[in-house]
């Protein structure tokens, strides 16, 4: 084994154990604003793990939409339910996490023998390495321009429909007498018990 | 034989994420874990287009079109947690009973 084998042997070790140990975390701890910052952990580590892989641009495009705007959305989105509640105890919800956990176990041990024992067909034809942006791009406008082209469709109807979806009810002001003595500086729209409120208010 | 490793790793990052799937109450750490699928798929998917396919790399392909739809996954995910919350004033999913009878 000469030095390069050992470095990447070594960095595959330490990534693995960061990211198998902040999935247990984000799964398992009782805090959630922990858990979304061990999930940028994972994140962090996965892209790590695509530059061992010779996936330098997917490892950038990881950070960049992973750690940069799913991570962030999902911490505005506990931000905005950010409320303190002690959920309702279930009976027998050990039982049904230790079902599930035997489950996930059994899934494991048996993707681990299917992978071990496949003959997988390693090729040994050379990695693109640092080509491998400019392959990518070729892909995607010649024989992948469909599904491309169908991803940026579903970008648009995945963007409508979150706005559609997180607007509040827009209720514009019906009688003119409550706006004079309204503050200034409010939004012209309001939450919905708020506008129930002032609808009952003036019948 | 490193081909192997990175598989299982995969395999013990998606068991994780099913598991949190299963188990968590918070509808947020639901999407969370939906993550983790996502990203123990596109994991496999850049193994084997290191390992079976160096030089045509489709996986990686696939791997950006994975990325792109996880994005626009959580968007809505969350949009929808949102407006359930500002419905019902609670992320507990034992207390959801949409879309179920």
């Amino acid at each position: 084994m000469n030095l390069a084998d050992g470095v990447q042997i070594v960095s595959l070790a330490i990534l693995a154990l960061m990211m198998i140990g902040s999935a247990l975390g984000v799964v398992l701890l009782s805090s959630i604003v922990y858990s979304a910052f061990l999930l940028g952990a994972v994140f962090v580590s996965m892209s790590g793990l695509f530059i061992l892989l010779n996936a330098g641009f997917v490892a950038a495009a990881q950070i960049l939409i992973y750690v940069g705007a799913v991570n962030v959305l999902i911490l505005f989105g506990i931000m905005l339910v950010n409320k303190r509640e002690d959920f309702i105890e279930i009976k027998n919800a050990w039982l049904g996490r230790l079902v599930t956990a035997a489950v996930c176990v059994g899934l494991f041990a048996l993707l681990g023998t299917m992978i071990l024992a496949t003959p997988w067909s390693v090729s040994t034809a050379v990695a693109a390495g640092d080509e491998a942006t400019v392959i990518i791009g070729m892909h995607l406008f010649s024989d992948y321009l469909l599904p491309f082209e169908l991803a940026s469709v579903l970008l648009l109807m995945a963007l409508i429909g979150a706005i559609v979806l997180a607007r509040r009810e827009f209720l514009p002001d019906d009688d003119a007498t409550d706006a004079t003595n309204a503050p200034v500086f409010t939004l012209p729209e309001r939450s919905r018990e708020l506008a129930t409120l002032s609808r009952d208010k003036s019948s | 034989m490193q081909l192997e490793y990175f598989l299982l790793i995969a395999a013990a990052l998606f068991c994780i994420g099913i598991y949190g799937l299963v188990t968590s109450r918070n509808a947020i750490r639901v999407l969370m874990s939906i993550e983790l699928l996502l990203n123990a798929v596109n994991l496999n998917l850049i193994a084997f287009s290191n390992y079976l396919d160096p030089s045509e790399i489709r996986g990686q392909v696939f791997g950006v079109f994975v990325i792109t739809i996880a994005a626009a996954e959580s968007a809505v995910g969350l949009a929808i947690v949102l407006s359930i919350y500002r419905n019902r004033d609670t992320v507990d999913m034992e207390q959801f009973n949409l879309l179920k009878w």
